[in-house]
């Protein structure tokens, strides 16, 4: 054994090291277990449920884009009833700390949801993924709403014991703003980011490359955004962040937490090496072992601005 | 499925555009079924930055074989590697052309670089009857590597019979005779989708292989959609398909 603790807290939240599998990016864990080690993962992540089974988009979904992806996959997803029949049991053996990430297109269908799953043990915290349509304010995203993410806030945390974690959009000006009025209302922690609006056409027919028209963007082309990001809420709210966006590695990783995060999810690196988390994971452990500290939770925010 | 660091054995151009690569990769080569494929990292850098999927062209003994056209910037760079250059692959995935079922004819319909899965496929398929459709838009896009009993179409007339492989297909139809008959084909959605149009008109059951666009290749991410025929809801074509019975899917 090293002797080095990767251990972090995020709020009341426990992990066995500070790195986890983003949402969107690991499905409910079966299919990428056959490529890594989940149990010796920090966290995972699920897929965005809903209330009801979601289709997705129609094709095409996904392009690459330099350093990048572009996804419009619709929120694809096999609803509460059935993700708690099918993919909790499998959950439940992993031996990871599971977030369960939840998507709504309305404030009562973010509570309901959050309502059912707090009922499951395998669960041990919810990511509210703000990044939706809400139908009732015409398809307007809840994310770029400062006043929508706190009712969402204040509502989901009166629906469950558990931690709380709003995952933040970063098209908005300023997103520590956010971060504020979902402290106020009494979540755990903050991840940030989710994807960065995109889009990108093909010249010859003159269409765009995703049926959707735009899409979401993703991979080492958003690092730097995503840092800022991370850097601006640790400056200005004193709430604990998950940083997110374009880790490919343990370079990585250390950057963002450097610059504020208390933990870190992987994304597209996982479509691109399934092993990334472990690989991480020991770079973590070096890099400790490097600069002569025990613990990984002294390098949080340790910025020299 | 596994990830493995495959060593190039060689790489060898055949006709204009179009590339065998020779890898050493013998966990995968022990597992791969025909019609199955490979998501393969065409670079040590993030950039290009997602895999690349190909089918599984071949396999003998430990080593694997991919056919590919150059397309874009992965599939050049690609294109560039050299003896002892390492891959690494992820694979083998999706569900392969199923050859459990009952059948005594085989016909292969292959579309352009759609010949790629097929010399794996007819290695297992070497006591029954089989009958190869080979298409392309003219003489440079014809792939008859790995086949047998070759009937050619291409659309300019440059070899064989002038029109789509489909029409070719209408035009031998009296030839697809021998017991019970079973299409198995790949190549652009357009020629599967008049396939598929002329199988049932003329009650033929046909395995079709089908592509998207791909991040993972193994059903995390769900960027490869295919609209199911019969339900409200898409396959996956990295982990329902590739290949799917034609009827299953709308094309
Ligand atoms: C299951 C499957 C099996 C395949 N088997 C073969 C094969 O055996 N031989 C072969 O030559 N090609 C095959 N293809 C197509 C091959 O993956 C693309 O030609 C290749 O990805 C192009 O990459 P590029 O970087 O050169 O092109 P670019 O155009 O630069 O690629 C940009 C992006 O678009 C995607 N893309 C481009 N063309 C296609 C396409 N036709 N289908 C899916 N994604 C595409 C790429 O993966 C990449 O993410 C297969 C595709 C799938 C889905
Ligand atoms: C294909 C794909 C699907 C995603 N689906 C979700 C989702 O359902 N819910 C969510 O909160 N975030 C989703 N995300 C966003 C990621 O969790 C992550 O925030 C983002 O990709 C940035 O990280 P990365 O650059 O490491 O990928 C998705 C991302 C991708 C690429
Ligand atoms: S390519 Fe990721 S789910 Fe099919």
């Amino acid at each position: 054994m090293s002797g080095i603790n990767l251990k972090v807290k995020i709020g009341s939240l426990e992990l066995k090291n500070p790195v986890l599998l983003a949402s969107g990016t690991v499905g409910y864990g079966n299919e990428i277990s056959q490529f890594t080690d989940l149990s010796k993962i920090g966290g995972i992540v699920t897929k965005s449920i809903s209330l009801k089974p979601r289709k997705g988009n129609p094709p095409q979904r996904i392009v690459e884009t330099h350093g990048g992806m572009l996804n419009a996959i619709g929120l694809a997803n096999v609803g509460v009833e059935e993700f708690i029949n099918s993919k909790i049991p499998f959950l439940k053996e992993v031996n990871s700390t599971v977030i369960c990430n939840i998507a709504a297109s309305s404030v009562e269908e973010y509570v309901e949801c959050t309502r059912i799953l707090t009922e499951e043990d395998a669960i041990k915290a919810f990511e509210i993924n703000v990044s939706c349509p809400n139908v009732k304010d015409g398809g307007l995203e809840f994310g770029h709403n400062p006043s929508a993410v706190g009712t969402i806030t204040g509502r989901v945390r009166g629906a469950t014991n558990k931690p709380v974690i709003i995952k933040l959009s970063p098209n908005v000006s300023r997103i520590s703003d956010f971060a504020k009025i979902v402290k106020s209302e009494g979540a755990d922690a903050v991840s940030a980011i989710n994807t960065l609006v995109g889009t990108a056409f093909n010249i010859w027919t003159k269409k765009p490359k995703i049926k959707n028209i735009t899409g979401g963007l993703s991979g080492p082309a958003i690092k730097p955004v995503a840092l800022a990001k991370v850097l601006e809420i640790s400056r200005n709210v004193d709430i604990p962040i998950i940083g997110i966006g374009g880790i490919m590695n343990w370079q990585d990783a250390v950057e963002f937490m450097i610059a504020g995060a208390a933990a870190v999810e992987l994304g597209t690196v996982n479509f691109v090496n399934p092993n990334a988390g472990i690989e991480i994971i020991n770079g973590l452990t070096e890099y400790c072992e490097k600069i002569n500290i025990k613990e990984i939770k002294e390098i949080i925010a340790s910025y020299q601005l | 499925m596994l990830t493995e660091i495959a060593e190039v054995v060689t790489v060898k151009k055949y006709g204009s555009n179009t590339n065998l690569i020779k890898v050493h990769a013998p966990g995968i080569a022990s597992k791969a079924e025909p019609g199955q494929f490979c998501n393969i990292k065409v670079s040590e850098t993030n950039f290009p930055l997602l895999r690349r999927p190909f089918s599984i062209c071949e396999v003998k003994g430990e080593h694997l074989f991919f056919m590919f056209d150059i397309q874009g910037e992965g599939t050049s760079i690609l294109g560039c590697k050299k003896k002892g250059d390492k891959l690494n692959i992820l694979g083998p995935l999706g569900n392969g052309f199923n050859t459990g079922i009952e059948f005594d004819t085989a016909v292969i319909v292959a579309g352009g670089i759609g010949a790629a899965p097929f010399p794996f496929l007819l290695s297992r398929l070497k006591k029954k009857k089989v009958i190869c459709l080979v298409g392309g838009r003219s003489e440079a896009q014809i792939i008859t590597y790995g086949m047998k009993n070759i009937y050619i179409s291409t659309d300019d007339g440059s070899n064989g019979f002038k029109g789509t492989v489909v029409q070719l297909a209408e035009r031998i139809k009296d030839k697809f005779t021998g017991g019970k008959v079973q299409f198995f084909a790949c190549g652009p959605n357009a020629m599967l989708k008049a396939l598929k149009q002329f199988c049932m008109e003329n009650n033929f059951s046909c395995q079709v292989s089908t592509e998207s666009a791909m991040a993972c290749g193994f059903g995390i991410c769900q960027g490869c959609p295919m609209p199911a025929a019969n339900e409200e809801k898409y396959y996956l074509v990295c982990k329902d398909g590739p290949v799917f019975n034609a009827k299953d899917i709308i094309l």
